[in-house]
């Protein structure tokens, strides 16, 4: 059973492979720049060893070991998105024993690139020690220990919150919001050790403490066999082993609950009335407009792209020591928002066939979603905006960044309008998990993307240049310059984007809904 | 005035990859007739209907609704046609009422008309306890009387329905099958594409045959069939029946 689950993920992976040669170039490109980077670890082990610096090798092995843990633990809900081809709910119809399915889905989890390089990597951290030979298996031990904690843990977090932020309506967006404190340990330690980063003596200090961690434990092991601290060695072993009991024992739970979850759950939602279709006009622009909105409001996946922005908030606050760089904080939240709409009819996934057999003209499809982002951005970056001027008391700077933000903004949404006619890509399917990765994620819809943010990073430069001179020198031309500059090129992106985003729609709206059933 | 087809379709062709669903179709589909699509599974019906409504351009061939050619001028051709496809999502996040809303909303329609005849079109579907609750935690059947529903928002003249009867209670289907008459016998024309043999032979005054991505029988539903059920003269053009020695270690009697 193990090894068919195991056999599993790697059909799965060649058949991926076997649909694109761009998925091919994808894998191939990511496995290059993994190897790069496992050999300049590799090297820098081998290094330390050589160097014979006992805390030092503690120190750097014990922090960098932790990092990973906690890259494992925390990227699958902010960033990458949990693996999904492997989604414990597609077995629930098989007569699989639970013990077998940990295993194979722990297995299976090393296999890919980021878990065949951690696997690497956490047995090359015994090279730190590669004069002891004691210290050496201490190591080995250690780093398989290791990977299992990064891998175990992975899953068995993701597989805890899955159902909170799979779940629906008010429920959803509340997990949406309690995602926001994990979210945001990244940045409270970033902002930490960026603290320590400065008094660089204290780090020694610190890797001891973290050693002492589920996070760090397995990583100190060999360290403490080196030293010849048999007794901490056995409390680290001790720590590392009630580490993996405890998040199996969580796993195991959460995957029982989600082997007899049925999809969709037992709770039926209401809602009374016509909602935004009664407060918008009754156009095909309004209607689609009252339609995004709603999806807004009750779609997690859209949630999720707001959740960002208590996080960009604090993260510049720490950057930025509590500075003036916390008034960008408007300026990226109005970006990632404007962009985020670039995937708005891959949200729709195979609804989209309502607006192609209307028919919908592109026009009045990109007008009505543009004035759905720009209202729920328009009030999400606005809120930012008195927060972060209030929180830096620059209220003298209010005229600028309000031109940034909501020049910045327009100039997203309006791009994106263009974007999503053209370009549609896997995206998680409404009622999945909002934090998963979808397959077939291939590597031209992310060079696309990436030249589209850039594209759409040259239009904002203007405006946030002006901006940023006119902050910091508070000169009143500048101010208003920037005011008018921002708004003027965000109104002309939002017009081009409308136009051109309709004549391409117009063009290829069939198309698009072909791609998009291919998906499914 | 000469007879005009609702619905023409000549010398349709798609491509998927290195499949070729679809191979040459052609169908004429009176006006006024309740006409049936029949076929095995991943015949091209759907990629068929899909092309006939706007939703998939074909790779070669034309498609002429009462007259008109859809892929010259879709905006003007889709007006006229009531769609509901199969094994696609609706906006399910609405509610019922929302949905139906939308629909007539994106067809121009104005609020007071979209209203009434939202409320009697849940009426008829016997949703209106239901208008409220968003349409993911709808039954699969409830589903599709939701997706007809929209469908019928806007009154067209054309309806192309595909698999409109998969999974709907016998009591719902009986309604729906009601309703299109009704609508058939007011002038308006309906394909439906179907599995179950024995509702178009009762239903439908036309049927074509489909199967392989080629139309292999069509005309009215006495002509097609000759003297056998419908079933049998199906299964006769389809092929491919199969039962002797299959799964023998499935009967359990034989332990």
């Amino acid at each position: 059973m193990v090894a068919h689950l195991v056999r599993l993920k790697l059909t799965l992976l060649r058949n991926g492979l076997r649909r694109s040669v761009w998925r091919v170039i994808g894998l191939v490109l990511s496995l290059l720049y993994a190897l790069f980077l496992l050999g300049l670890a590799v090297a820098g082990l081998v290094a330390l060893g050589a160097h014979d610096d006992p805390e030092l090798s503690r120190t750097v092995v014990v922090l960098g070991g932790a990092l990973v843990v906690a890259g494992w633990w925390l990227l699958p809900l902010v960033a990458f998105g949990v693996d999904s081809t492997l989604d414990p709910e597609r077995f629930q119809l098989f007569a699989i024993r639970r013990r077998h399915l940990l295993t194979g889905l722990t297995l299976a989890g090393v296999v890919g690139v980021p878990g065949a390089a951690t696997v690497v990597l956490g047995g090359a951290t015994a090279l730190a020690w590669w004069r002891d030979p004691a210290a050496l298996a201490a190591g080995l031990v250690g780093g398989v220990l290791g990977v299992a904690v990064c891998v175990i843990g992975s899953r068995a977090i993701t597989t805890m919150l899955a159902p909170l932020v799979g779940g629906r309506r008010f429920r959803e967006v509340a997990a949406v919001l309690a995602i926001v404190p994990l979210m945001l340990l990244g940045p409270i330690l970033l902002g930490a050790t960026a603290g320590l980063a400065a008094v660089a003596d204290a780090l020694p200090t610190v890797g001891v403490v973290v050693g002492w961690t589920p996070l760090g434990a397995p990583w100190a092991l060999a360290a403490d066999v080196q030293a010849g601290a048999w007794l901490a060695a056995v409390a680290k072993l001790a720590v590392t082993g009630a580490t993996l009991g405890v998040l199996v024992l969580v796993w195991d739970r959460a995957l029982s609950a989600a082997l007899v979850r049925s999809p969709g759950g037992g709770h039926v939602s209401r809602s009374a009335g016509l909602g935004f279709f009664a407060r918008f006009p009754a156009t095909p622009t309004g209607a689609v407009a009252a339609r995004s909105l709603t999806y807004w409001l009750r779609d997690p996946r859209y949630a999720a792209a707001v959740a960002v922005v208590p996080v960009m908030v604090l993260l510049l606050w720490f950057v930025g020591r509590g500075g003036g760089i916390v008034l960008g904080a408007g300026v990226v939240v109005a970006f990632v928002m404007g962009w985020s709409l670039s995937a708005d009819i891959s949200y729709d996934d195979t609804a989209f066939w309502t607006h192609v057999a209307a028919p919908v003209s592109g026009r009045v499809d990109r007008a009505g979603r543009a004035l759905a982002g720009m209202v729920v951005g328009g009030v999400v970056v606005l809120a930012t905006d008195v927060l972060v001027l209030g929180v830096a008391g620059r209220w003298d700077a209010t005229v600028p960044v309000l031109g940034m933000s909501l020049g910045v903004l327009a100039v997203g949404v309006g791009a994106s309008s263009i974007y999503s006619a053209r370009v549609v890509y896997p995206v998680p399917k409404p009622g999945d998990n909002p934090f998963s990765t979808p397959q077939g994620s291939s590597f031209a819809v992310m060079l696309t993307q990436s030249l589209g943010m850039l594209l759409l990073l040259a239009v904002c430069a203007p405006t946030v240049g002006l901006g940023i001179a006119a902050v910091v020198t508070g000169h009143p031309v500048l101010q208003a310059l920037t005011l008018v500059v921002g708004l003027g090129s965000g109104a002309a992106a939002l017009v081009a984007g409308v136009r051109v985003g309709g004549g391409l729609y117009d063009r290829r709206a069939p198309e698009l809904l072909q791609t998009i059933r291919s998906f499914a | 005035m000469e007879p005009m087809s609702a619905l023409s379709i000549h010398g349709l062709w798609k491509r998927f990859g290195t499949k070729i669903a679809v191979a040459g179709v052609d169908l004429e589909v009176p006006a006024g007739s309740f006409y049936g699509l029949v076929g095995p599974n991943g015949a091209g019906k759907t990629t068929t209907l899909s092309m006939a409504t706007g939703l998939l351009r074909p790779d070669f061939g034309s498609v002429l609704v009462r007259g008109q050619d859809l892929w010259a001028d879709p905006p003007a051709v889709k007006a006229g046609l009531g769609v509901l496809p199969d094994g696609v999502r609706l906006f399910d996040r609405l509610t019922g009422a929302q949905l139906v809303t939308y629909a007539g909303l994106l067809r121009g329609l104005d609020r007071d008309t979209v209203r009434d005849r939202t409320a009697d079109l849940l009426r008829t579907f016997d949703l209106s306890a239901d208008a409220d609750t968003l349409v993911v935690d709808y039954s699969a059947g409830m589903t599709k009387k939701i997706g007809l529903a929209c469908a019928l928002v806007h009154a067209p003249r054309v309806l192309v329905l595909d698999e409109p009867f998969e999974a709907v209670d016998p009591v719902s289907a009986a309604n729906i099958r009601d309703i299109l008459a009704a609508y058939v016998a007011g002038g308006g024309t309906v394909v439906v594409s179907s599995h179950v043999m024995d509702l178009v032979q009762r239903m439908c005054d036309h049927v074509a045959v489909i199967a392989g991505g080629h139309v292999l029988a069509q005309g009215t539903v006495d002509e097609v069939r000759g003297e056998a059920s419908l079933e049998d003269r199906f299964v006769e053009l389809v092929g491919g029946r199969r039962t002797e020695g299959a799964l023998a270690w499935l009967r359990t009697s034989s332990d």
